[in-house]
């Protein structure tokens, strides 16, 4: 028989390209990385983006504000509510409507529901990509909840298209109060759980601890923020700075953290959902009587003029800038999302780390696809 | 600094540019032959610090391609807005602030890739989203053959 020539090992200066992604199940979605690799050591990461580009932007200029309300629901599936409340928030600033804070809190409420369901499904996904699978089912179990609420009071569960220019679709649903104090008396006993799963686990600690550090001024020049941000000490809080809704009037604490390891991105999210469900415990009592909606005209049109509405996600800070030509469709609508930003910075934190690494960092940035691509 | 003092501040830096008060934040209209320079300025002036770029965006005036610069000092907490412009639309071409601001590598490549404008000094310029064969889908001429936009 033929033998065949064996293949040496290459050459130790060569680098190999691997293609990781569009169908990858640690990059959440079609993500696709090009990683230049020196034996196991990542040299440079090339995210190639665009799979589900949908148009998103291109689409606005032709659609009315209130139906644009719906495109945002798709952008960053995850953090639905608040993408819907970033258009509202902008809509309702430009035309100079005084919001009834009965709509306020409520919104606040479903707002910080949404983070804790979306750092839920993190949690979950994050300790699957690091080996736990027994997270992932953790993790689901007490979506579900959050999920249940909001179907019961807005009828979608994930895209749920709540929020509408002057108001809420329609009011919160009987049992709503009764529920979400349920939940929270729920998961301020399931939580613990979470750190005893994995925010203890030695293993864990090896994989995150010190890998992928991301200083403060590269935080800051690289336009990072949200929990992400905000591990590396970037004081980057919408709900701080620049409160909306009824933000101004709860007492909550910015988590901040100086690590800006894996393990700091993971620990401000753990902190942010004990945080969510102070905010909430805070208004779930003394949300006010009155309308849900005020009326607005029957077709919106926006005086001529650039409107920039900032709001914070699970992610980090949406910012929508719409520039209007009096019309009843937008001239340009253009949504800064946070996952774009935070995207460009894998390369930077994760050269000359093992390729197993880059797993656990992508992992911790959170990234969500739609929202990249638009 | 508030709104007035700051946009009094950057009429004292050098470069041939507008200084607008405007609704929300202030405006500075500026060719883009004087972008770059502000834009270091800014960034490096102790009295402003902008050193958080949350975003650029690519607009299409109609007769004109612009582009939007939004800049925010997390020292101090106030925004900047430069808008600059263009008026040639088969090579429009800004000066690259990437090297400024890390953020920018990202969003200019995608201006770049949905309005076709080039960034001057752009360490890596290709298309984001979309293929070679693609027009510009963000300009208003644009033609949609296949209608994925429909009116």
């Amino acid at each position: 028989m033929e033998q065949k020539e064996i293949i040496t090992a290459p050459d130790e200066q060569q680098e190999y390209v691997i293609n990781m992604g569009p169908q990858h199940p640690s990059t959440h979605g079609v993500l696709r990385l090009l990683v230049s690799l020196k034996g196991e050591i990542v040299k440079n990461v090339q995210p190639h983006v665009g799979y589900i580009h949908s148009g998103i932007e291109k689409m606005c200029e032709s659609l009315t504000y209130p139906q644009i309300i719906h495109l945002t629901d798709r952008m960053d599936y995850l953090s639905a509510s608040i993408n819907n409340e970033a258009v509202c928030l902008t809509v309702e600033k430009a035309l100079e409507v005084d919001i009834p804070d009965r709509i306020k809190v409520i919104r606040t409420i479903m707002s910080e529901l949404t983070r804790i369901q979306s750092h839920q499904l993190w949690w979950a996904s994050f300790g699957m990509d690091l080996g736990g699978l027994t997270c992932f089912f953790y993790g689901l179990r007490d979506r579900e909840k959050v999920l249940d609420i909001f179907e019961e009071t807005c009828g979608g569960r994930m895209i749920v298209s709540y929020n509408c220019p002057g108001g809420l679709m329609y009011d919160i649903h009987p049992n709503f109060r009764k529920r979400v104090k349920e939940f929270i008396k729920y998961f301020r006993k399931k939580l613990p759980e979470y750190d005893q799963l994995l925010t203890g686990n030695v293993i864990f600690h090896e994989r995150s601890k010190g890998i992928g550090k991301l200083s403060k001024e590269d935080a800051i020049s690289f336009g990072i923020t949200g929990p992400t941000g905000r591990a590396s000490g970037f004081s980057c809080d919408v709900r701080k700075h620049e409160p909306y809704s009824a933000y101004d009037r709860v007492q909550f604490k910015e988590v901040l953290l100086n690590e800006g390891d894996t393990y700091a991105r993971y620990i401000a999210r753990i902190e942010e959902m004990w945080e969510s469900m102070k905010i909430i415990e805070q208004l779930i009592d003394n949300i006010p009587e009155g309308p849900f909606a005020v009326k607005m005209k029957p077709v919106i049109k926006l005086p001529e003029g650039e409107y920039y509405q900032r709001v914070e996600t699970a992610r980090g800070e949406l910012g929508v800038f719409v520039i209007s030509d009096g019309n009843k469709n937008p001239y340009r609508v253009k949504f800064r999302s946070p996952n774009f930003c935070n995207l460009s910075v894998l390369n930077h934190i994760a050269s000359g780390f093992k390729i197993a690494d880059l797993v656990a960092i992508g992992g911790s940035l959170d990234l969500v696809i739609p929202d990249i691509d638009r | 600094m508030d709104k007035i003092q700051l946009g009094e501040f950057i009429k004292t830096l050098t470069g041939e540019f507008e200084v607008k008060e405007g609704k929300q934040f202030v405006e500075v209209t500026l060719h883009p032959s004087s972008l770059y320079q502000l834009a270091k300025q800014l960034r490096e002036s102790e009295e402003t610090k902008f050193d958080f770029l949350f975003c650029i965006s690519g607009v299409d005036y109609g007769t004109d391609l612009g582009v939007v610069y939004h800049l925010r000092s997390t020292q101090y907490d106030h925004v900047v807005v430069l808008k600059t412009r263009t008026s040639d639309r088969e090579h429009p071409m800004v000066d690259s602030i990437a090297d400024i601001w890390e953020a920018a590598e990202f969003h200019e490549r995608e201006v770049f890739d949905l309005l076709g404008i080039k960034f001057r000094n752009h360490p890596d310029l290709r298309r984001l989203f979309l293929d070679n064969s693609w027009g510009f889908p963000l300009r208003k001429d644009y033609v949609d053959d296949i209608n994925i936009v429909t009116k």
